[in-house]
């Protein structure tokens, strides 16, 4: 049997980047449709805690988008953005603001997804930049709750010594 | 830990040569004449690093009056580890509700199909 390995990786490539990978099982087709389709996204988008309030897309250049979900505490956590390319089914490339203030008051994140199918499987890569490393740095402290500390690219190796330091 | 605390911790692993000190430094302690070895750099420029590493508390000096070698200290590489973490289980949780729904987009297909 293959290996699932359906991990997700999160990397920071630069001070205002953060990167993902994660592999899925179903041909690139499939995924850039559940991708972007909105009544697909609402499926999946947000934690399964979260309830789904607006799913509004239009996947073309300069095309418009928005999701609002409601988090397990009931605050709203809107995202909205305009298409830039979209490029079927391997490439994505759109604006995204939370929009909550003073958040959507500066330059929005810009993100680019690609889809690469391998062997009947798609590796979806997201990558996203922000205006600066500040408002990287605070996505970086969103999100819903921690688990076991795990991958920082270039500090992994790092990391790994101390925990054998520390037993 | 406190963001600005992390936005420290984040500027000082933004240099590649800081990154490296720190690799050296995970091996074990050091001097800073070792530290300075591997860089075609003065050591002000060696010393101007390592301050920023010590403010952002990743290193600490060991008490050895002669030598004063510098130390790793792993809390606050922990702490970026978390926070890291911590967007991504958001972003995790999403994925596995994707790929299961993607499961159930490609059997609807196939039903479609087979009718």
């Amino acid at each position: 049997m293959v290996e699932r390995d359906s991990k997700l990786k999160v990397t920071l490539p630069s001070d205002r980047e953060i990167a993902m990978t994660r592999y899925f099982e179903a041909p690139r087709e499939l995924v850039f449709e559940a991708w972007t389709k909105p009544e697909h996204v609402r499926n999946w988008w947000g934690p399964r805690n979260t309830t789904k309030v607006v799913f509004e897309a239009e996947v073309r250049p300069g095309g418009a988008w928005r999701y609002v979900i409601l988090s397990g505490e009931g605050v709203e956590v809107p995202f909205r953005g305009v298409y830039q390319e979209v490029t079927p089914p391997e490439l994505l490339v759109y604006t995204e603001i939370y929009d909550v203030a003073p958040f959507n008051a500066g330059d929005p994140a810009v993100n680019t997804a690609t889809f690469t199918e391998e062997a009947g499987r798609t590796l979806v890569s997201v990558t996203t930049v922000y205006p600066t490393q500040e408002v990287r740095d605070f996505v970086l402290t969103t999100g819903m709750e921690s688990g076991a500390a795990e991958s920082y690219d270039r500090l992994e190796d790092l990391l790994i010594e101390l925990s054998k330091r520390k037993r | 830990m406190t963001p600005d605390r992390l936005s420290n911790t984040f500027a000082a692993l933004a240099d590649p040569t800081r990154r490296a000190i720190l690799a050296r430094l995970a091996l074990g302690q050091a001097s800073v004449t070792e530290l300075a070895a591997p860089f075609q750099m003065t050591m002000p420029a060696v010393s101007k690093h390592l301050k920023v590493l010590e403010r952002a508390g990743l290193i600490a000096r060991g008490r050895e009056a002669q030598w004063r070698p510098r130390r790793l200290d792993g809390e606050p590489l922990r702490d970026v580890a978390e926070w890291i973490e911590q967007y991504r289980s958001f972003w995790d949780e999403s994925f596995d509700r994707l790929d299961e729904y993607l499961q159930e987009m490609k059997k609807e297909k196939e039903d479609g199909r087979k009718r």
